[in-house]
């Protein structure tokens, strides 16, 4: 299998609390992936974690066979609508713009080539004759809209999204879909988190199931059975959770610092 | 001209604009308490530096504000990641402390008698009087700094500020971003409290920005005008005090821009209270119309066209005020849709046509209600009272649509179209 990501032996906590168990798991390239499982199961937390938005107590994780820190200029990440505040100072173009913002190029003027691709992911997004409205007045399906287009200007190999469907009309939802199938077609690979178990079955190629600690990963039929998805979302795993609250409020380390360096090595 | 009133107004209005171009960014981030945190905290740095170095001296001064304010700044860091603290108490928390050190080390100062105070004092309420030729070089180059050091993170404070997961995700160097900013902002606030004082810092770097996000909607823009604002109020501040005897700087330049800050809320186009006010009233009119209409069309349904109420026979169908009706019938005469007879008031055929559209739309809407979800027959009235003033026509084709042009509503009333 041609792999995409790569998640070893992954533990980390949110207010030294921990939320992923150590999750061990392989993805594929050119697939749409869902990250799916119930409230609260590390979701966003595992996508963070890829990101190095968050780090790891133990593990690690690769994306293309590397550290994503040689690979970023291939990684997209588009954060949760809510995540930002849509009063800020800025239209359509300012925001899909900022997917051009590289490391070289942060003191430098946005060019012509920069304006171009941010046209075209627009275009993309059938958002083009909104380009100099106000984010503030726009729909909840046309802001989510906009953080694709600034993830596609971003012209990356892999796609990581965290809930791009929650809240969002349906001809958004259509819109988003086609928009996935084109570029898996374009040999891309879209990992999305998504809470919907009704529609994470038609959207996705491939399921990674969580909650707190790995269900399940491979290919949907063979992930969305009965017995996998009752042990997913049915209910919380009580003895793991009171540990959890356990290590939280008494700042057990989760693991020997040299455990971790001994993981890194590996 | 005076030149020592030029020298006062060259270096305030360098100060202000330049803490308002930082300021801009603090008030977008929500951070607005922080900078007015940082001005009390310089006060320790500089009050050591007075006593360790010459007093005299600007560079000293700008020195220990400048190490004062960073410890400051990160002390609030350090609080808010450790602790459960939420933010204002570690604000607090920082900014009650570290003044209180330096009022503590300025009275060491007095008491051991050394020369100069007028210089420390300026730090605590501002002295722009007491600026000199080689405070206006510093401040000039300070301001300098400042600008060149927006404009060249302009794209890294944006996207620190809008969203700053991304900014780390796409790889920027955050941490470079942030301590810049930090910098820059001490150092706005050390050189801004040599015009207004630690008290009235806050003021120089939030004011401006919130006035100036009034009236724009884009971020150069509103950097621009809030130097601009900050500008217009030093040059203004400094005239005036000069104007009068005895009158300080530092304050009048901030009641200034209080004064743009206020009238820009209140005035300004959209967000502004004077527009939100407007629109709440002419909603409040339309409201009124309308009740008149649906009444008057309703009337006619029972007792059949052409068919005439007075002022107390609509007040027996509807609670409604006198005043209000009269007011509101005024308005309805105006625009032809009424006629008023020596024994009433009756419709005209353009005011046939909106009642009927209001009564429309109140018993479309309670259909929607039973219909789609699932209320019951008895308790849809109130909402289709205050609804039927808000549905637009496009709302209207929508309901009609997906209701399948029905007939009767759910109190098996007709539903009156037009063309009928």
């Amino acid at each position: 299998m041609d792999k995409s990501i790569e998640v070893h032996n992954l533990t980390v906590s949110y207010h030294s609390k921990p939320v992923l168990w150590d999750v061990d798991f392989t993805l594929p390239k050119g697939k749409i992936i869902g990250i799916v499982g119930p409230n609260g199961s590390g979701k966003t937390t595992m996508l963070k974690t890829i990101m190095g938005l968050l780090d790891a107590d133990s593990g690690y994780t690769e994306i293309f066979g590397q550290p994503l820190d040689k690979v970023r200029e291939r990684v997209s990440y588009v954060p949760q609508r809510e995540s930002v505040d849509w009063d800020f100072p800025a239209d359509v173009m300012d925001v899909v713009l900022m997917g051009r913002y590289r490391k070289n190029n942060l003191f430098k003027r946005i060019t012509k080539e920069d304006r171009r691709i941010a046209t075209e992911a627009l275009e993309k997004v059938n958002l083009l004759e909104f380009a100099h409205r106000q984010i503030s007045q726009l729909s909840g399906g046309q802001q989510q809209r906009v953080f694709i287009a600034r993830s596609l200007a971003q012209q990356a190999d892999i796609y990581l999204m965290d809930e791009p469907f929650v809240g969002v009309d349906a001809a958004t939802e259509d819109a988003i879909l086609k928009l996935l199938r084109d570029m898996k077609n374009e040999g891309k690979t879209v990992v999305i988190v998504h809470h919907d178990l009704q529609t994470a079955n038609e959207y996705f190629d491939w399921i990674v199931l969580l909650n707190t600690r790995l269900v399940a990963a491979g290919p949907k039929e063979e992930v969305f059975t009965k017995e996998l998805l009752q042990e997913a979302y049915g209910g919380r795993l009580t003895v793991l959770s009171k540990l959890g609250d356990i290590i939280g409020s008494t700042e057990f380390p989760l693991r020997e610092p040299e455990f971790k360096e001994d993981k890194a090595e590996e | 001209m005076d030149p020592i009133f030029l020298k006062v107004v060259v270096g305030t209005t360098l100060l202000a604009s330049s803490s308002a171009v930082v300021g801009t960014f603090s008030y977008l981030k929500g951070q607005s308490l922080v900078g007015d945190a940082i001005a009390h905290a310089l006060l320790p740095g500089v009050v050591l530096a007075f006593m360790l170095g010459d007093g005299r001296n600007p560079a000293y001064l700008i020195f220990g504000a400048l190490v004062s304010g960073l410890i400051a700044h990160y002390g609030i860091e350090f609080i808010q990641n450790r602790t459960k603290l939420k933010s204002d108490t570690a604000v607090s928390l920082v900014l009650s402390t570290f003044f209180g050190f330096g009022i503590m080390l300025m009275s060491v100062v007095q008491q051991r008698g050394q020369g100069q105070q007028a210089g420390l004092e300026r730090y605590l309420l501002g002295k722009a009087a007491a600026i000199t030729m080689l405070d206006v070089y510093t401040f000039s180059a300070l301001a300098l700094v400042l600008l060149l050091g927006v404009a060249l993170f302009y794209k890294g404070f944006q996207l620190m500020t809008f969203n700053e997961d991304f900014a780390h995700a796409i790889g920027l160097p955050v941490g470079l971003i942030r301590v810049t900013f930090t910098v820059l902002t001490v150092l706005a606030v050390t050189i801004g409290i040599q015009t207004v004082g630690v008290v009235l810092m806050a003021a120089l770097l939030i004011t401006p920005a919130a006035a100036a996000r009034a009236w724009t909607k884009s971020l150069p823009q509103m950097i621009v005008l809030a130097a601009v604002f900050s500008a217009i109020s030093a040059i203004l501040g400094t005239l005036i005090s000069s104007a009068i005897t005895k009158m300080p700087t530092g304050p009048w330049i901030v009641i200034i821009l209080g004064l743009i800050g206020f009238t820009s809320l209140f005035i300004a186009p959209e967000k502004g209270w004077l527009f939100k006010r407007k629109r709440a009233l002419e909603n409040r009119s339309k409201t009124n119309r309308e009740n008149i209409m649906k009444l008057m069309y309703r009337q006619e349904e029972k007792c059949g066209t052409g068919n005439k109420l007075s002022i107390p026979q609509i007040l027996s169908i509807r609670a409604m005020r006198e005043d209000a009706l009269r007011v509101g019938l005024k308005d309805l005469k105006k625009r032809l849709w009424i006629i008023e007879h020596i024994d009433g008031f009756a419709l005209t055929d353009l005011g046939r046509i909106e009642g009927r559209r209001v009564v429309r739309l109140h018993r479309l809407w309670e259909l929607y209600l039973t219909e789609r979800l699932g209320m019951a027959p008895d308790h849809i009235h109130p909402q289709a009272e205050t609804m039927e003033h808000v549905i637009t026509p496009e709302i209207e084709a929508l309901l009609i649509k997906e209701l399948g042009v029905p007939e009767r509503d759910p109190h098996e009333s007709l539903i009156p179209y037009e063309n009928e």
